[in-house]
């Protein structure tokens, strides 16, 4: 399945190398690799304080084999902005990515207005959103874009509650309604896809947003081995639409091949794990799959 | 040449000279004209720079901070909220040594909201490791930002300088200001920037890593070591741009009239004229009194300062902010200065005025001076109040 099956030596030579300090199966560890494979040398990279940056650049250590930048949590994209302006005026930017990368919460909460902004202004950067639902790097907390009935430590299930009880902000349609060139949504769990979403990044001039689902196995609460899986299951069950929109418009969308309950999805996940104890939890479930199943009729998935 | 330049334009004009090459902004009063000039120039290809137009203040340092980063000249501006949104920025700047110079067009501090001048802005910045100059007048104004870039931008300093110009006294009133004439002159001053470290394709590094407690205490203390050091460093960028501009107006401090003072007032920006005045006319009648500027505050020349006032008897601090719960600032660092030399000879004291653009007249200065010679060790005590407001019921 994976087609970049790596020997130990071919990953040193690697952009973004292995050794850093992410829990094993890490998503987000896999997306950055992947992406990085196709954005090349010429990349000028940012990323927000969060997991990915407190795991790969533990001083004087870091896995990245290209010229990488952190500052803050919420100006990721403004950084890059920054950059991306003193490339243009130095006639340096032809040929070099800019890339802005931030978790769901230096992205959707905390990053918000640096990242419209951003889009706003037109840079020629990519922004790659990093979404493992919730603030990992600190313990798991909720963001906005936790999914609906999630347990997290500050949207906890308890006698009176099912965890988190609002529904993941739509992202991707936040940056599509700012009409930038290319916004594209995809999974660990499909990294063909992935990278090819991110080699079409190269050919567009100006913002470009891209979300990537990324399991997390402490927040989650699965066993490391299921990280593919489970980022497949969000695909197939319908509640993680992949899908590609140019201009705000959407252009493609990937089919669902064998779709699946979001039963399936939800009972690998110990952050989901209060839904199966009773008749209540089940209706919450059946109000999951009605999420999957709008998901898929708004997106025509089937 | 001979100018009638507002202080915004006086700014917008030495930035201009020095030739950035991004430029991030964000509205502000009263900070807003320095950008609107330095946007037009852009316009009007007079500056060729990459002017950015963020969404906030916390963008336009980042946006510096990011271009910075990559090896080239950058500038922002602000004052007051902006500033103080911008702090967490800033730190960050100051952290990774990246020589951004800022304007800060001092201005209140809300609650209640006030547009007007004082410094409790840049103050609440002194600790983040931001070189901090403060300009006396427009022409300061001028030669500074240029002298601003090359402190930054030495090897040795690489660190953040604010300038800070009091709002509306000085960004909005116009004043004779000489300007340089020849750029060629300011580059033969002002070299290209040249980072050993950057943002390049070619040559990988890391910035911003993580700071493990077995590394961050030495990273801090370097910081703190290159702003203590560059006090040398504003002395010699001072001393350079006399001789080869004819412009001097202090380096770390500036003394005036102090010769055989026993009372000198110690201030820091626009207030200095009035005080100047006031002296003037005190000295004709025979009162043996004199002036310190503080012309850097960060890094702070305590050296500097108690060789002036050794020998004095009265110092009395105008203090145009207030650290809550504690009193002055300005006299606090002064007093602690003398103590570390162990001279306790000096009486100073130390008063908040001006805040929130209450003006600050000779009469005032009259005023206090004949009080505070009768008080010792006046820790921000507030002056100039008006105590039938304060005795109002609301
Ligand atoms: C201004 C600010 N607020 C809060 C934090 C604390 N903080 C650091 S990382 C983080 C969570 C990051 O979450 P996300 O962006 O989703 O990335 P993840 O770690 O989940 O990959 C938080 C809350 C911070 N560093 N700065
Ligand atoms: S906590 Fe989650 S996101 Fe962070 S390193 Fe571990 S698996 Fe990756
Ligand atoms: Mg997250």
């Amino acid at each position: 399945m994976l087609t970049n099956i790596l020997t130990k030596e071919d990953t040193h030579k690697q952009l973004f190398t292995m050794g850093h300090t992410g829990c094993s199966g890490c998503a987000q560890s896999m997306a950055v690799k992947l992406i990085m494979q196709v954005l090349g040398k010429n990349t000028i990279a940012t990323s927000a304080t969060g997991c990915l940056e407190v795991f790969s650049t533990k001083f004087p250590e870091s896995s990245w084999n290209i010229p990488w930048i952190h500052s803050l949590f919420e100006n990721s994209a403004a950084i890059a902005s920054g950059i991306e302006a003193a490339l243009q005026i130095t006639g340096k930017k032809e040929g070099t990515t800019v890339l802005s990368q931030a978790g769901d919460g230096g992205t959707a909460d905390i990053g918000l207005q640096a990242l419209s902004g951003m889009f706003e202004r037109g840079h020629d950067v990519l922004y790659v959103c990093y979404d493992n639902g919730a603030y990992m790097n600190t313990g798991y907390q909720r963001s906005g874009l936790t999914p609906y009935d999630s347990y997290t430590t500050t949207s906890p299930s308890g006698k009176i509650s099912f965890g988190n009880n609002r529904p993941k902000k739509y992202m991707p349609e936040i940056a599509m309604a700012h009409k930038i060139p290319y916004t594209a949504v995809a999974s660990a769990g499909y990294p063909i896809d992935l990278q090819k979403k991110v080699k079409k990044t190269l050919s567009i001039k100006g913002p470009k947003y891209l979300q990537v689902d990324v399991p997390c196995v402490p927040g989650w609460k699965y066993e490391p081995r299921y990280s593919v899986k489970i980022a497949q299951l969000a695909v197939q069950s319908g509640l993680y639409p992949l899908f590609e929109a140019e201009y705000g418009k959407i252009t493609s969308v990937k089919k669902i091949s064998k779709k699946v309950p979001v039963e399936e999805y939800l009972k690998l996940q110990g952050r989901f794990k209060h839904l199966f104890k009773n008749e209540a939890g089940k209706a919450e479930i059946e109000k999951i799959q009605k999420i999957a199943d709008e998901n898929i009729e708004q997106f025509g998935l089937l | 040449m001979k100018k009638v330049l507002e202080g915004s334009m006086a700014i917008s004009d030495s930035i201009r000279m020095t030739e950035p090459k991004v430029i991030s902004a964000y509205p502000i009063t009263p900070q807003t004209h320095i950008v609107e000039h330095l946007s037009q120039m852009v316009a009007d290809g007079d500056l060729k720079a990459e002017y950015v137009m963020v969404e906030s203040e916390h963008s336009a340092a980042s946006v510096v901070l990011g271009a910075s980063a990559c090896g080239v000249r950058t500038y922002t501006a602000t004052a007051a909220q902006g500033l103080l949104y911008m702090e967490e920025v800033i730190y960050n700047i100051a952290g990774m040594r990246l020589p951004v110079v800022l304007t800060v067009a001092n201005r209140a501090v809300s609650a209640p909201i006030s547009i007007w001048n004082d410094m409790q802005d840049s103050m609440a910045l002194r600790d983040s490791g931001t070189i901090q100059l403060v300009a006396e007048n427009n022409q300061e104004a001028y030669d500074m930002h240029i002298q601003a870039y090359k402190i930054a931008e030495n090897p040795n300093v690489m660190l953040p300088v604010m300038v800070c110009v009091d709002g509306f006294v000085l960004t909005h009133t116009f004043e004779v200001v000489e300007t340089i004439d020849d750029i060629e002159k300011v580059r033969e001053y002002l070299p290209p920037l040249n980072m050993k470290y950057t943002l390049d394709v070619n040559n990988p590094f890391s910035f911003g890593t993580v700071g493990e407690p077995s590394v961050y205490i030495e990273t801090r203390f370097r910081l703190s070591n290159a702003i203590n050091n560059c006090k040398s460093i504003i002395v010699d960028a001072a001393n350079d741009y006399k001789e080869m501009f004819g412009k001097y107006e202090g380096a770390l401090i500036d003394t005036y009239k102090m010769d055989d003072a026993d009372t000198v007032i110690v201030a820091m920006g626009s207030v200095l004229g009035t005080i100047k005045d006031v002296v003037d006319g005190l000295r004709e009648s025979g009162k043996k009194i004199g002036v310190l500027k503080i012309r850097s505050f960060r890094p702070f020349p305590a050296d500097e300062i108690v060789d002036a006032l050794k020998n004095i008897k009265n110092a009395i601090v105008i203090e145009k902010a207030v650290s809550l719960g504690k009193g002055g600032i300005l006299s606090c660092e002064i007093r602690d200065a003398l103590y570390q030399h162990r001279i306790n000879s000096v009486n100073v004291n130390g008063y908040v005025m001006g805040l929130g653009g209450r003006d600050i007249t000779p009469k005032n200065i009259y005023d206090l001076i004949i009080k505070a010679e009768k008080e010792e060790d006046v820790d921000g005590e507030f002056f100039g109040l008006n105590n039938e407001l304060l005795n109002k019921v609301f």
